[in-house]
């Protein structure tokens, strides 16, 4: 191995009370893949921030060819060669891609942009790696995974040599995913240094050459790919072993929701297309699909903040108009929001108030107009008692809640009153592995008593994990069921790609 | 009918639509500039008041014309600086500041201006800007009495409206403008510090508010009255909007809103039996309808009134 381009040394964060970082070394030489693994709260994006100077490091040094990079500048840390790919993008959605990749590359006081030439550099850029890409298309228009690659892009305009990626994948549908890692092992061979942020063992064992674990803020291991396993990685990340539920097989009930080609036209466009599915007590259904195909308007439909356009919706047989939000919640629908944080509870107000706020008017909760604050704190004091929320109390702000620890809330909002129908739109994303495992758990515990769920999600291994029956929705239209028995990833990745029709064993006219 | 081509025709219309843009586009362009970074600068009303008091009582104090405008430039910069303080150091909600600002600059100019003429009924007055012929093209019929024979700020007006717009897109400093009305948080990761653009584009962008204001004093009139600005900052942000935050469009909006303007003052006096107000009202009325109009399609500074603060998301 080649002297190590990067070199973090003994670098600790302390953030109030908590200790980020503790201690943490390590090295990335030229062309190599380190994995940075670990759970939310691990302390991997804090490191590295301070790698690229947005934050500055109570102790230790980084070093990149030896050479110190001053602490808490940005601007040193680009210069030396660093670029980030933040998880959530730092991207101006109303500025054309070449507009974004041009920002800060220019002396600020020039007469004159040289967009012509900088367009040049791009091109060739997005020519030698494979990063296809449309300089004046305006960003806002591009999908996730093209906003990505306009991220990545951004980074190696600025002659990054060390390429720092925070949970790539989160916001990718697993085909983006595996193009994504594809072009990084490209970018690496031709002698790119990569360091990726991750919590999904999978993608780690595939994509990375070394792999360094944090837990808690502090290094707990490294490991060569070809030396570990998922299992060995699962226990070092958590501390524990974990083990994800697995289905029971059951005998589903009668049908409690029916859909029948339901149409939903917003602003003139279809968003779902004539949609057919029935879901029954005490199944999961689960409907996979690539993000933006029209799963937001199906759990608002199906959440009553949607009308529909033609079509029937049955609820246990009998037609329902077009409910509204209290009408949902009156029939005993629960529901979990795609977005925890925009949909899923108000951040600013406490964890009771959010506990009961869909239900406030209940007399349970509220008599004469005024809230019965001390029901409402005991209802809250329940949930995170049975549904285990840690990180706060009825009283304490939401916001102030892990992503894993808000879903668990809103599960137990949700469950508490064991509802006939559940929604739960992407009820797992972006959640570690423990609170994946929690919130699978409980999606099972309620089919087991008999609640029908319905499963929107773009992970495969989580539909194939939980569902009974599983359809593809595909611009906005939805594919026929196919028994969970019969789905494996191939099948429903080509499903996910709207060829339900091809899925059938061709007829071999030899 | 006659009556509306009566006027149409005229060519005092036409000058006149110039004159009265002429403030409009010195505090759109400022508001805009101000907006572009990503703070909304409600300040211009107050900006525009104290730059037509200061502009006219340096001149009132011997300073020449031009000395008048940059004073005013300047001291609409130091309310600039004020307002930035208070929103992007302290991160402070940009209506209240704004409005604050406002309050603050309209009441300072009164005070000042009663300290220095203390009783006098009518007010004082300076010998304004003088109409320049354009030589050439103020001979011209219709458009050279209407484009040609302005005052030089009315010229300088159009040159900075032109200039900003090449700025903004043109200019690695313009992207970075955007940039940070945009996204502050990438401009921070691409090497740009938001905040001294946001303290830059909101010192200049009050400069050319406070010089929009001494225009009335210096040019379209020739003395200063602490009502004088009468809204003309509200118009101004409205403008913004309507321009979708863009130079040239803001230039479009200035001209359409001042024609209308200019077509009600010469209507008020042609009809008869209407009460004057009416006539005072249509160019507000339209400006809503237009703004109703063209906003829907306005794509706005994603981090408009957002506060940037380090590290944060």
């Amino acid at each position: 191995m080649t002297s190590p381009v990067l070199e973090i040394e003994g670098v600790s964060k302390r953030f109030g009370a908590n200790l980020a970082n503790d201690d943490i070394s390590l090295t990335l030489a030229k062309g190599e893949i380190v994995a940075l693994l670990g759970e939310n709260g691990a302390g991997k994006t804090t490191l590295m921030s301070i790698l690229f100077g947005h934050y500055m490091q109570d102790a230790g040094r980084i070093l990149i060819d030896g050479a110190e990079l001053p602490p808490g500048k940005p601007r040193a840390a680009i210069r030396a060669g660093v670029g980030m790919v933040h998880q959530h993008f730092s991207l101006a959605p109303n500025l054309s891609v070449l507009e974004n990749v041009m920002t800060g590359t220019e002396k600020l006081w020039s007469w004159r942009s040289g967009t012509s030439a900088a367009r040049k550099k791009l091109l060739a850029i997005s020519e030698r790696f494979g990063l296809k890409v449309d300089p004046g298309a305006r960003l806002g228009d591009l999908s996730v995974g093209e906003q990505q690659r306009v991220e990545i892009l951004k980074a190696l305009y600025n002659d990054a040599r060390i390429l720092i990626l925070d949970e790539p994948t989160a916001v990718l549908t697993n085909i983006e995913a595996e193009k994504l890692f594809a072009t990084l092992k490209q970018m690496a061979r031709q002698g790119l240094s990569l360091i990726f942020i991750s919590h999904k063992l999978d993608e780690v064992m595939a994509a990375a050459d070394r792999i360094v674990v944090l837990r808690g803020g502090k290094m707990v291991a490294k490991r060569t790919a070809s030396e570990t396993s998922k299992a060995e990685l699962a226990e070092l990340m958590v501390g524990r072993r974990v083990t994800r539920p697995v289905r029971e097989p059951s005998t589903p009930g009668a049908v409690a929701l029916e859909a029948a080609e339901v149409t939903v036209k917003i602003d003139g466009v279809e968003r779902l297309k004539s949609i057919s599915f029935h879901l029954r007590e005490g199944e999961i259904l689960g409907i996979i699909g690539v993000s933006g195909n029209g799963q937001a308007a199906l759990a608002h439909l199906l959440s009553g903040t949607l009308s529909r356009t033609s079509g029937d919706l049955l609820l246990f047989g009998e037609a329902i108009g077009n409910p509204g939000v209290a009408d949902v919640v009156g029939a005993g629908i629960g529901r979990i929001p795609e977005d925890r944080n925009e949909e899923g509870v108000i951040g600013e107000m406490a964890i009771w108030e959010n506990a009961v706020l869909e239900r406030i008017s209940a007399s349970a909760f509220s008599q004469h107009g005024l809230v019965n604050r001390k029901a409402g704190m005991a209802f809250a004091k329940q949930i995170i008692d049975q549904f285990d929320v840690r990180g706060g109390s009825p009283a304490s702000r939401t916001r102030l809640l892990s992503g894993g620890n808000m879903q668990k809330l809103i599960l137990g909002r949700n469950l508490h009153r064991r509802p006939r129908i559940l929604i739960a739109a992407q009820p797992a994303r972006g959640l570690d592995e423990g609170a994946v495992a929690a919130v699978h758990a409980r999606l099972l515990e309620a089919r087991r008593q008999g609640t029908a769920v319905l499963l929107i999600s773009e992970d495969l291994d989580e539909v194939i994990a939980l569902a009974d029956r599983v359809q593809a929705i595909v611009g906005g239209r939805l594919s026929p069921p196919v028994e969970a028995e019969a789905a494996n990833a191939r099948k429903l990745g080509l499903m996910m790609a709207g060829e339900w029709q091809e899925t059938r064993e061709p007829d071999h006219a030899l | 009918m006659t009556v509306l081509f009566d006027i149409i025709a005229s060519v005092g219309l036409w000058g006149a639509v110039l004159r009265i843009a002429t403030p409009l586009i010195f505090g759109t362009l400022g508001a805009l500039l101000c907006e572009r970074a990503g703070v909304l600068n409600l300040g211009i009303e107050g900006i525009m008041t104290f730059g037509a008091m200061i502009g006219w009582l340096s001149v009132y104090h011997g300073a020449d014309l031009w000395t008048g405008l940059l004073i005013a430039a300047i001291a609409g910069g130091v309310f600039g600086l004020l307002h930035s303080g208070l929103t992007v150091t302290l991160g402070l909600s940009q209506h209240v500041a704004g409005l604050g600002v406002t309050l603050f600059a309209s009441s300072f100019s009164y005070y000042v201006f009663r300290l220095i003429v203390p009783t006098a009924g009518t007010p004082p007055t300076i010998v304004p800007f003088q109409p320049i012929a354009i030589p050439g093209l103020s001979t011209l019929p219709f458009i050279g009495p209407a484009f040609f024979t302005q005052t030089a700020p009315t010229y300088l007006a159009i040159l900075i409206a032109l200039t900003l717009a090449y700025i903004l897109f043109r200019t690695p400093l313009g992207l970075a403008i955007r940039m940070t009305g945009e996204n502050p948080h990438a401009a921070e990761a691409q090497g740009v510090n938001p905040m001294k653009v946001r303290y830059g584009a909101v010192i200049a962008g009050s400069a050319l508010m406070g010089m929009g204001g001494a225009f009335l004093t210096l040019s379209a009139f020739n003395s200063f009255f602490p009502t004088m600005v009468q809204g003309r900052g509200w118009i101004c942000i409205a403008l913004v909007v309507f321009a979708s935050w863009r130079p040239g469009r803001a230039l479009f909006g200035a001209l359409l809103f001042a024609f209308f303007d200019a077509f009600q003052l010469r209507l008020q006096t042609a009809v008869d039996g209407v009460p004057y107000q009416i006539f005072l009202m249509t160019p507000y009325v339209l400006s809503i309808v237009a703004l109703a109009v063209m906003a829907r399609r306005a794509r706005v500074p994603q981090a408009l009134m957002q506060p940037y603060r380090r590290g944060e998301r």
